[in-house]
């Protein structure tokens, strides 16, 4: 054996062995770096996800302790429960017109807010305020408001339907729900659409101008094709908390009167804490995680669609 | 053309100010009539009170078990919101520097669970952990709340991270810093930030959680301030105007904060969903 083989087998081991140690560090290092985080996510998320795909073919409550396989059962009873078909539906409803609300309130705030108004910080700060505060205790809030101050001020004036609560009507109570929903996030969208007005390039605003464009046509022409990456944001913000709203129902309406506002996600929980159904809660959950998707990610792509390079 | 510039900024401005007076109207009449009693908040809300009521308060703070429904409140908030910033911004700058297909793939599960509502988990969630015995536990939600944090946080990171440049940590390399060293010496104080708009979404999510804790936190001592505005609520509906204090008592740490921190507070949420 030649000096240089000796040279090149140490060469050679020496290589195998740094490369094994090279991947002996990157795998502490994968761990140290995000075994935290993967092991947060897993436990919390992932695992969860995938066992209640599993649930949700089971007949699982936890009063009987009972756990079958019972196949695609729960899901039919889902698409047969009257109860759940309305209330969806119900949902449905609500999710359009809050949607469409807020983002006709935020928009209409923020074409105002960006056009030479004096007071920015007071009024950013007074329209984002009822964001700061949890469902719960603006539902509160409203309650109050819903069922003494409106209704003193409809026998005060005379006005036939304030005079009595909007709470306590089967037709009117989800509307209580939506004015309290624009209340609470139209302020949040407006400030994502002022960050749309505000990047618009001013050259563009400026050609428009001088080419004779003014008022409501800037405005349908020009302003609103430019900011369709805020409205893509805004309508899946607002449609996805449309389709999850739980605080809100809960303290406003709890459902009232006669499970006329009970919205999808109460049912769900309902469902599974109140009848200990977790198996059809759970095909009910899984019903409303997909409408969610399909709905929000149709709504990404259709409004794609209409965006123009500025 | 004349007359037009002279009265359109006038009429804009009534309009846009009584918007602003209809939005903050509902806290003014909580303000207003938690210093009366019911009776008057029933026969006239709008009127101001006759005198200053402190007992509405007295008795708010007393039901509402103020300082320790606040102290678990600060607690869980700050806890996880700590964790969760820690955790994620290590794993997004390991997941942005190691282009493995691993990490591709871990990335892109978190993105795509982004998507799954909370509701779509928690009926799984309760019944794992209520199995193990594990509920009732706030270090248990701080825990939950760092494996939901985590995925919105390492897509916020990880966008950042892609635009820090690697000279510096390769210089802190060569003079012998590990991965781990460089990366807090280094890449962590330039997340600042970022980090801030991470801290502002999260504080405000998890401040005013109720689904979660109301599933996880069983017993009264354990309470979050939303959770005990139920109960509160819930068990004394009748007399509103201690309920009308324990309103504004919960809001105002929530507006002095948001006072004290308005402009960060507002770029947070505009680059967290512009993001």
């Amino acid at each position: 054996m030649g000096i240089t083989s000796v040279i090149r087998l140490i060469n050679s081991g020496g290589y195998e062995m740094s490369s094994n140690r090279t991947v002996l560090k990157n795998m502490g290092n994968f761990i140290a770096f995000t075994g935290p985080s993967l092991l947060a996510f897993s436990c919390v998320l992932l695992i969860p996800f995938i066992y209640g795909i599993f649930l949700s073919f089971t007949n699982y409550s936890p009063v009987t302790g009972s756990m079958d396989y019972v196949g695609l059962s729960n899901f039919a009873k889902v698409f047969t429960d009257k109860q759940f078909l309305q209330q969806f539906i119900k949902t449905i409803w609500y999710v359009f017109y809050s949607t469409l609300l807020c983002n006709l309130v935020a928009f209409t705030l923020a074409a105002f807010l960006t056009s030479n108004i004096k007071g920015q910080n007071i009024l950013r700060g007074g329209f984002f305020t009822p964001n700061l505060i949890g469902g719960i205790i603006l539902g509160y809030i409203w309650k109050f408001i819903f069922s003494n101050v409106v209704t003193l001020i409809g026998k005060n004036t005379g006005i036939e339907w304030l005079s009595t609560s909007f709470l306590t009507d089967p037709n009117r109570a989800i509307w209580a729900m939506i004015i309290v929903t624009v209340w609470q996030y139209a302020g949040y969208l407006m400030l994502i659409y002022i960050a749309g007005f505000v990047a618009i390039p001013r050259d563009i605003q400026e050609a428009a101008s001088i080419d004779g464009a003014t008022g409501l046509g800037k405005l349908f022409r020009v302003t609103i094709p430019l900011m369709v990456p805020s409205f893509i944001i805004c309508f899946f913000i607002s449609l996805s908390r449309g389709f999850m709203a739980y605080d809100l129902n809960l303290s406003l309406t709890n459902g009232q009167p006669y499970g006329s506002t009970q919205l999808a996600s109460m049912h769900v929980y309902q469902k599974a804490f109140q009848s200990y159904k977790y198996g059809i809660g759970q095909a009910e959950a899984i019903i409303l995680f997909i409408v969610v998707t399909v709905v929000a990610v149709s709504q990404v792509l259709l409004t794609k669609r209409f965006e123009v390079e500025a | 053309m004349t007359k037009r510039l002279k009265t359109g900024p006038l009429l804009k401005h009534l309009f846009i100010y009584l918007m602003l007076i209809v939005f903050i109207v509902p806290f003014f009449l909580m303000v207003n009539n938690s210093f009366k009693t019911t009776e008057q908040f029933i026969n006239s809300p709008f009127s101001l009170p006759d005198r200053i009521r402190f007992e509405n308060y007295v008795d708010a703070f007393q039901k509402l078990n103020f300082l320790n429904s606040i102290k678990n409140n600060l607690i869980i908030t700050l806890a996880s919101v700590a964790l969760i910033i820690l955790t994620a911004s290590m794993a997004a700058y390991f997941l942005v520097r190691h282009k493995w297909k691993i990490n591709t793939l871990i990335y892109a599960i978190m993105v795509a669970s982004m998507i799954v509502p909370f509701q779509a988990i928690m009926i799984p969630l309760v019944s794992i952990y209520g199995n193990m015995e594990l509920l009732n536990n706030k270090w248990i939600l701080i825990f939950m709340y760092m494996g939901f944090g985590q995925s919105f946080a390492v897509f916020i990171f990880h966008g950042f991270i892609k635009n820090v440049p690697l000279e510096m940590e390769e210089a802190a390399l060569i003079d012998g810093c590990n991965k781990m060293q460089s990366f807090f010496r280094i890449v962590f104080p330039l997340l600042k930030p970022i980090m801030v708009t991470v801290l502002i979404l999260d504080v405000l999510w998890i401040w005013n959680d109720y689904l979660l804790p109301s599933l996880v936190l069983l017993s009264p001592a354990q309470r979050t301030l939303p959770l005990s505005t139920y109960s509160f609520f819930t068990t004394y509906s009748v007399d509103y105007a201690p309920l009308m204090a324990g309103i504004v008592l919960t809001i105002i740490p929530v507006l002095i904060a948001f006072i004290l921190g308005q402009k960060q507070i507002v770029k947070g949420v505009v680059q967290g969903a512009i993001k």
